[in-house]
């Protein structure tokens, strides 16, 4: 069993859903009122980690850290270095590849609140931050926190993109997931099996609590 | 002084609107007319929920909104009071939080003393804690109307508030409404389809067509003497026919409608020659079962069959056929015990005498 690998898989999961939470309220409840052109494309963009090989995803990752792009040339300039193979670099793959599972539950959930209940707040006097915080985040939670569950598990298990970006570094990047993978290449069956269950474990668990979550949803708006 | 609301919206797309309304503080005003007429896009424009293309609305002499010079408040910084069709409560809150909800002008001590003083106005005392799933219709709808009051709003707008409950609750709603009136001195108006709610409720009714107004008056003029043809068919008007004015004669006027004759009370701005549309009302017909003697009969006296005879309850609607060349339907109400009297069943020959001041005359189209 290799621990630190499940801590760091913890702490990675725990931060992305961190800089999830904000990112995906914004970004879900900008989707799900506001209406403009091009709102397709922007939905097909933020949807494309579902589809796309998560080597593709990792290649184009490693290319724009990499010290021949501006996001690497300037990150290395401000920290000293570069991106590639780092916690934080495997830190803004995850981020960028859960978009999709944090942000679409969101945006449903504030999808679901009826226009004329948000109207209503506007013409009981709320201003905007306030309707967010009385109405919106209120309503829509079940959705918010499903989105979350939903990035950390992935977080947990995903491969391809950490290989590209973190590659497999003790203590640095070597996530739980990677770990499984390197135990079977060295015949550890057992420690594998662990692992393997543990995440199995972790992922029923995610899953359970966001369809009981959705069910409630389901309830209070039907 | 300014003190009401004073309303005027133009835009030809969309949704045209073309309308100018103004409303004085304890004054009802009903919003009338077909649905889809604009009426609900006139509130929300008020309300700052829609932004017309032209326009200004102002209260008590501030500006909410004025297309010229692109002034737009939005909604929570213009104090109007919406009630909404389907009341769209807060739903995970309970009736206390709704109306609490809506006074974020108030300091937080004072408002769950107001918001219960509020709820008790609205005869909801005790129900405090339930939330909307747990209130009927309409309960849902007392919230919904103390939630429009807890911000203490400058105006108080209701979209088609009493069309969701049942007869009986909407009799007691009308009570609150009337109440609250008498409370706040506020401008209200509020948007119906149901004429007989506009007449019980409102001081003044604007029947609202394509986005127009159409006529604007006391409700009991419009629906029973409407100035135009157009009015007339929008509020139901019954025997509602077309005609064209023969001659002035003192203090009465001759028409020509139908192939026949008919004497009229004389009205300013009607001569002959003109086209005109006319009307009368069906209580004001007087049926005869005694067919007139030969050459006696008086003027406005019309021979005619029972065509057919629907109880109504407390009344009796009569649909007669007149004789002659062009024969007419006319629709007459009657008490129960005079339709009884009179024998009126189908087939049965009478008389309809149609008396001279009764005979509404309209702008005809």
């Amino acid at each position: 069993m290799d621990w630190p690998a499940l801590a760091l898989s913890l702490k990675l999961g725990a931060a992305t859903i961190l800089i999830l939470l904000p990112l995906g309220i914004v970004l879900g409840r900008w989707l799900a009122f506001t209406r403009f052109k091009g709102k397709g494309i922007a939905e097909a963009a933020l949807a494309l980690p579902l589809v796309l090989p998560p080597t593709v995803i990792g290649y184009y990752l490693l290319v724009a850290f990499g010290a021949a792009s501006p996001l690497g040339q300037t990150y290395q300039a401000a920290f000293g270095h570069t991106l590639v193979f780092t916690f934080e670099g495997l830190l803004i793959a995850s981020v960028i590849v859960n978009l999709p599972f944090a942000v679409q539950p969101m945006q449903r959930a504030f999808e679901a609140i009826a226009p004329e209940v948000r109207e209503a707040a506007a013409v009981s006097g709320m201003k905007p931050w306030r309707v967010l915080t009385k109405i919106d985040l209120p309503l829509a939670w079940p959705g918010i926190v499903t989105g979350l569950i939903l990035a950390f598990a992935h977080t947990l298990g995903e491969f391809g993109v950490v290989l590209m970006v973190g590659g497999s570094i003790p203590n640095e990047t070597r996530t739980i997931s990677i770990a499984i993978y390197d135990r079977m290449q060295a015949f550890d069956d057992h420690a594998a099996g662990i692992m393997s269950a543990l995440l199995l474990i972790m992922s029923v668990l995610a899953l359970g609590v966001t369809y009981a979550l959705s069910n409630k949803a389901m309830r209070r708006h039907g | 002084m300014d003190e009401g609301l004073r309303v005027s919206l133009h835009q030809d797309a969309t949704i045209p609107l073309d309308v100018e309304i103004s409303c004085a503080p304890g004054e009802v005003l009903a919003l009338s007319g077909p649905s889809g007429g604009g009426k609900s896009t006139i509130l929300r424009a008020i309300a700052g929920l829609y932004t017309p293309q032209k326009g200004q609305v102002r209260s008590k002499g501030a500006i909410w909104f004025d297309s010229a010079s692109g002034l737009n408040l939005p909604a929570h910084k213009r104090s109007a009071g919406l009630v909404f069709q389907n009341y769209a409560l807060f739903p995970h809150l309970d009736a206390l939080g709704n109306v609490i909800a809506a006074m974020d002008h108030l300091a937080p001590e004072e408002r769950t003393q107001r918001a219960q003083n509020l709820l008790e106005m609205m005869h909801l005392s005790g129900l405090e804690r339930r939330r909307p799933a747990q209130l009927s219709g309409g309960q849902q709808q007392r919230v919904a109307l103390a939630r429009a009051m807890a911000r203490d709003p400058d105006v108080l707008l209701l979209d088609e508030p009493f069309s969701a409950v049942d007869k009986v609750t909407r009799t007691t709603l009308y009570d609150e409404l009337r109440a609250l009136r008498a409370i706040f001195r506020i401008p209200i108006i509020f948007v119906t389809h149901d004429l007989d709610e506009a007449a019980q409720l409102a001081d003044r009714l604007c029947l609202i067509h394509k986005g127009r107004v159409l006529e604007s008056g006391a409700p009991s003029l419009i629906l029973t003497r409407p100035h135009s043809e157009a009015a007339a068919r929008l509020v139901g008007l019954k025997n509602l026919f077309k005609g064209k004015i023969a001659a002035l004669d003192g203090a009465e006027l001759v028409l020509e409608s139908g192939g026949g004759q008919l004497r009229a009370q004389r009205r300013d701005g009607f001569n002959p020659g003109d086209a005109i549309a006319w009307a009368i009302p069906s209580t004001h017909i007087v049926l005869d079962d005694a067919p007139p003697d030969g050459q006696s009969a008086q003027a406005n006296t019309l021979r005619a069959i029972v065509d057919a005879v629907t109880p109504l309850g407390e009344t009796v609607l009569v649909s007669i056929l007149t004789e002659g060349p062009q024969p007419r339907r006319l629709t007459v109400t009657l008490p129960v015990h005079d339709a009884t009297l009179r024998r009126c069943q189908t087939g049965a020959r009478v008389t309809a005498h149609l008396p001279t001041h009764a005979i509404h005359l309209m702008q005809p189209g």
